[in-house]
């Protein structure tokens, strides 16, 4: 079976039979459904409260709807026109944007409590056309998306890598935007039901994303797992990062600054 | 598009950034519906800090609403009015069709049948 993302940019894949024949699916529906409960499940929010939620690659609302059932606000943006008539189709309550998130989140500082985004940020990875740069694209989307979302704010992506490296590529440019960055892995034994969710911090928060016995800076589970060097080094902090290169630098005899509490923090700006 | 939107959405051109015109944007020729939504003052209240009351009141000033008063409402947790007239016009008033223009770059976003464009030309597109 070929990746979508490898058939033809998501606008043109998702055309309007396409689109029909996506939303219709119980199959689809159902996953899609499942995926999102998930997704609530790791962000962890609380559910007495109704919060105001951006949906990024929204496509015809089957995440949204979810979102509309536990009692949330949300706004959805896509790029596939034909996904986004088929939402309005189907009456969703939630905003629909026509963007594409490689350009960026556009809404002002501090706006959305949380942000879900289901099957939709491997995308990001392809280059569809010359002038996008996925390395430009990503660390477009995740600063973007880091500003739209209030401090404590969180991000819960399921997304479909088609190898290590997207995985590496994306936490890299999540972590350079500034988040506490993790990857959750469900059912990594399946082959079919193996999913891959990007969990994404901004800041401290009361209500931490709930990842249960593990801490979302080294989403590694506490059982022994495998993991390559270079996973290993996509999923450390900058502070970690700054002291492995410290420890080589004084091993090759090099003097380098000594480590303070404000080793790795980042400054404020100054004017 | 809800009136709550029109709060937090911004230009998208990466150069309009760190304009601050390039919030709130110019809202003209708008078509507005009115669509009946679950009454959830928790929820208005837990969005009102985070409301821009100067963009409120321009917005809705440029959708023919004068009518706003000119500073942030205080105390709205016992006033069961006030968060009956903030939930009309945040959650139940929708831009139908319209156009919105970025203050700072001049760009032009259309809502077409609720749904706004934001979508830029390649040349707006990363620069
Ligand atoms: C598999 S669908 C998922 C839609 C929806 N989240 C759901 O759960 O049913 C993936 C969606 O991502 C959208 N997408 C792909 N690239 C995108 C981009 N650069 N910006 C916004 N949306 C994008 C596609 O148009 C498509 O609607
Ligand atoms: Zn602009």
């Amino acid at each position: 079976m070929s990746r979508p993302e490898q058939i033809a940019p998501p606008e043109i894949f998702y055309n309007d039979s396409e689109s029909r024949k996506y939303t219709t699916s119980t199959r689809v529906q159902h996953i899609q459904a499942q995926m999102t409960l998930r997704s609530l499940e790791l962000l962890n929010l609380d559910p007495e409260k109704t919060h105001f939620i951006l949906d990024v690659g929204c496509g015809s609302g089957l995440s949204g709807e979810i979102l509309t059932e536990e009692n949330q606000i949300w706004v959805g943006m896509d790029i596939a026109p034909s996904m986004l008539a088929t939402a309005l189709d189907r009456e969703v309550e939630g905003d629909l944007f026509l963007s594409d998130m490689g350009c960026g989140v556009p809404f002002r500082a501090g706006t959305f409590d949380a942000a879900i985004s289901i099957s939709a940020i491997q995308w990001l990875c392809n280059a569809d056309s010359t002038t996008s740069e996925p390395k430009v694209r990503l660390a477009r989307f995740f600063s973007t998306l880091y500003a739209a979302l209030k401090r404590g704010g969180k991000f819960v992506g399921q997304f479909y890598p088609a190898n290590e490296n997207q995985i590496i590529q994306i936490t890299s440019a999540a972590k350079v935007a500034g988040f506490q960055c993790g990857v959750v892995v469900d059912d990594p034994e399946s082959k079919k039901n193996k999913k891959h969710y990007l969990v994404l911090q901004a800041g401290h928060s009361d209500r931490p994303l709930n990842l249960g016995n593990m801490e979302v800076e080294s989403t590694t589970p506490k059982k022994e797992k495998k993991m390559s060097k270079k996973m290993m080094r996509a999923m450390e902090t900058k502070k970690e990062y700054i002291h492995r290169k410290k420890e080589l630098m004084k091993r090759r005899g090099k003097t380098v600054a000594q480590d303070s509490k404000f080793t790795g923090r980042r400054r404020k700006p100054r004017f | 598009m809800k009136f709550l939107t029109t709060n937090f959405v911004k230009c998208a051109v990466k150069s309009c950034d760190a304009s601050d015109l390039s919030f709130p944007l110019k809202y003209e020729e708008c078509e507005l519906q009115l669509q009946e939504h679950d009454f959830n003052p928790e929820f208005l209240i837990s969005m009102l800090p985070r409301l821009n009351w100067d963009a409120v009141v321009q917005v809705a000033a440029d959708l023919g609403n004068t009518s706003l008063p000119s500073t942030k409402p205080e105390g709205i947790e016992n006033n069961e009015q006030l968060l009956k007239d903030l939930h009309s016009l945040l959650l139940e008033t929708q831009i139908i069709n319209g156009k919105m223009t970025c203050r700072h770059c001049g760009h032009i976003y259309y809502i077409k049948d609720s749904i706004a464009n934001f979508l830029l030309p390649p040349h707006l597109a990363n620069s």
